[in-house]
């Protein structure tokens, strides 16, 4: 306990800069300082399929067989195409769809619909426009236990985090987008929960915005020290934010490969070790294109390119 | 915002330049249009172009309109008509409220029900007169009847679409933080839903003003601004006729004022000007 009263006062100076708040809410009893469980993620032959009637046999499999394990205070990336059913996971990760094969464990209990222990940010941030941007933060709190005052402190603690003050009593239509995500990050993180799921949460915003996001939440997730799970179509972003990059596959939605990132952070995108994961992990990606063009036909610019491919992973 | 921009960019140009300059800046041309119809119209009657039976001059209505006011006639005829669609809009809107709600809120009621209300719907209000009129006579009673049935349509689609239309996006919000079904209701799908309740609330008000003036012409008994008109038509006082479409048109008219600056009051704090 006295260990997490240091996290919590050192944590407070780094943040916000508030007074004497966290001591008195260090020593009250619902405390939304209490440490968060940190408990690890499992999910052993998941598969999800939906009745369609565009598939010859009137279901179509999103995903099948996934198996992952994901560590407390890891940072997971998963990437792949389009239609490769990473949202889905990320949503019955959730606690959105409860209709799934297979389970999904957290600290070895199967979830039971959506849970305050996961936090959630969408690709569109998904604020309600009559709300300011302190009450949008506020409605992840509404069923929370805490009493007003620990929940105004939360708010103003994690629109610092966010680095959004001075923008309170703003409504969404006032800020730009990127501002719109950071306070989605706030609102997904404020109730304290032990894992955060990003759904491709940058994906909208331009370039610019995108990488400054990313660095902001490495930091973030450095300082909260809570599990995330990144879903993504970015290689360069997945290997960028992640210990682990988890390559997935359409038709069904299947892992691939995992490849471990093992850089140091902050990381840096020309180092040569960077690079070289990243054109890995890219190689998946052009390793289809390649294959599609032997299975139709013998095209002379296929072989240099795989060449060069394979050169890059090398 | 871009309203915004423009108005207050407006102001700032105001306080840089003469004010009169910038009044005149353009809105002037919207007027050339009705002073050159009545300047057309006090020519053509004051030269005996047309048969001014027909035509009376624009000084003549100037003088009924004079005459009404002073005896007072005119706030009569004015204050029952208000009366009328004031009821008539409250009752309606309540009513509308209600039963939208219900059609939007309660599946079932919406399945058993909604499809003898969009059926029920496509009857033109005016076709409901004759039967009114032979259930309640020609009284108050049918006019406000008539007048509730005109404020109740657009309420009840606006209410009942706005609530079905909540964003399936904000409501997996509210079910990820584990929000109650009074929670999701109060907290979200009625503020999504509240823009596209005030167009319905909005039209009744119009609808409503419509549907005034053709009970009091139908079903012609009482006072009322729409009496004004028929008793000017059965008279064959052009000038009196003319003198009641101004008065409704400008009561109109506010009331749409009236409306559009609550409307963007509401519209400016969710982001949809």
């Amino acid at each position: 306990m006295t260990q997490y009263q240091f996290r919590d006062r050192a944590d407070h100076a780094l943040g916000s800069g508030g007074s004497s708040g966290p001591l008195v809410q260090v020593l009250s009893d619902q405390n939304p300082r209490t440490p968060r469980q940190s408990n690890n993620l499992e999910i052993v032959g998941l598969g999800k399929r939906y009745a369609s009637q565009q598939s010859s046999d009137g279901v179509l499999q999103v995903l099948e067989n996934i198996n992952l394990n994901v560590q407390a205070g890891q940072f997971v990336s998963i990437v792949g195409a389009s239609g490769c059913g990473k949202s889905t996971l990320l949503r019955l990760v959730l606690g959105l769809d409860s209709e799934y094969e297979g389970q999904i464990l957290i600290g070895g209990q199967a979830i039971s619909g959506t849970g305050r222990d996961r936090g959630i940010v969408f690709q569109d941030h998904r604020l309600f426009p009559w709300l300011t941007v302190a009450q949008n933060v506020g409605v992840a709190l509404r069923n929370a236990p805490f009493n007003a005052a620990q929940k105004r402190d939360l708010i103003a603690e994690h629109i610092a985090l966010v680095g959004l003050e001075g923008f309170e009593q703003s409504y969404p239509h006032q800020i730009s987008g990127g501002m719109a995500q950071r306070v989605a990050i706030a609102r997904g993180l404020v109730n304290r929960p032990s894992m955060l799921l990003l759904d491709e949460p940058l994906g909208a915003l331009d370039a610019l915005t995108r990488s400054r996001l990313q660095v902001e939440l490495q930091r973030i997730w450095e300082k909260e020290k809570i599990t995330m799970l990144l879903v993504t179509h970015d290689v360069d972003e997945a290997v960028f934010l992640g210990d682990r990059v988890v390559v997935m596959e359409p038709h069904p939605g299947r892992i691939k490969r995992t490849v471990e990132i093992d850089l140091p952070r902050e990381r840096n995108r020309s180092d040569p070790d960077f690079i070289r994961l990243r054109d890995d992990v890219l190689s998946d990606f052009l390793d289809i294109d390649v294959n599609q063009i032997d299975t139709q036909a013998f095209n002379p610019s296929s072989l240099p390119r795989s060449f060069a491919d394979l050169r890059m992973a090398w | 915002m871009s309203k915004f921009a423009a108005l207050s960019s407006a102001v700032a140009a105001s306080e840089t330049t003469a004010p009169l300059q910038v009044r005149s800046n353009g809105r002037w041309k919207g007027f050339v249009l009705p002073v050159f119809a009545l300047v057309l119209w006090w020519a053509s009657s004051e030269l005996d172009l047309v048969n001014s039976a027909l035509l009376v001059s624009p000084l003549k209505v100037l003088e009924t309109a004079i005459e009404q006011f002073s005896s007072g006639k005119i706030w009569i005829a004015l204050g029952a008509s208000l009366g009328r669609e004031a009821a008539g809009f409250a009752i309606g809107t309540f009513a509308g409220l209600i039963l939208g709600g219900l059609l939007g809120f309660v599946p079932l009621f919406n399945r058993i029900v909604g499809p003898s209300f969009n059926t029920f719907k496509q009857i033109s209000l005016f076709a409901w007169i004759p039967l009114l009129s032979v259930w309640f006579g020609l009284g108050e009673v049918a006019k406000v009847v008539f007048l509730s049935l005109a404020a109740l349509l657009p309420v009840v689609v606006n209410t009942a679409d706005g609530i079905k239309n909540t964003p399936p996006k904000l409501l997996e919000v509210a079910q990820v933080y584990g929000y109650t079904r009074w929670q999701t209701i109060t907290g979200v799908i009625l503020p999504a839903a509240i823009p596209s309740i005030f167009t319905g609330v909005y039209l009744a008000l119009i609808y409503s003003w419509l549907a005034t003036i053709g009970a009091e012409y139908l079903l012609a008994a009482g006072t009322g601004i729409g009496n004004t008109l028929v008793d000017g038509s059965e008279h064959f006082q052009m000038d009196l006729v003319i003198f009641g479409m101004v008065v409704i048109g400008l009561v109109g008219w506010l009331m749409n004022a009236l409306a559009r600056l609550v409307e963007r009051r509401i519209s400016l704090g969710y982001g949809r000007s």
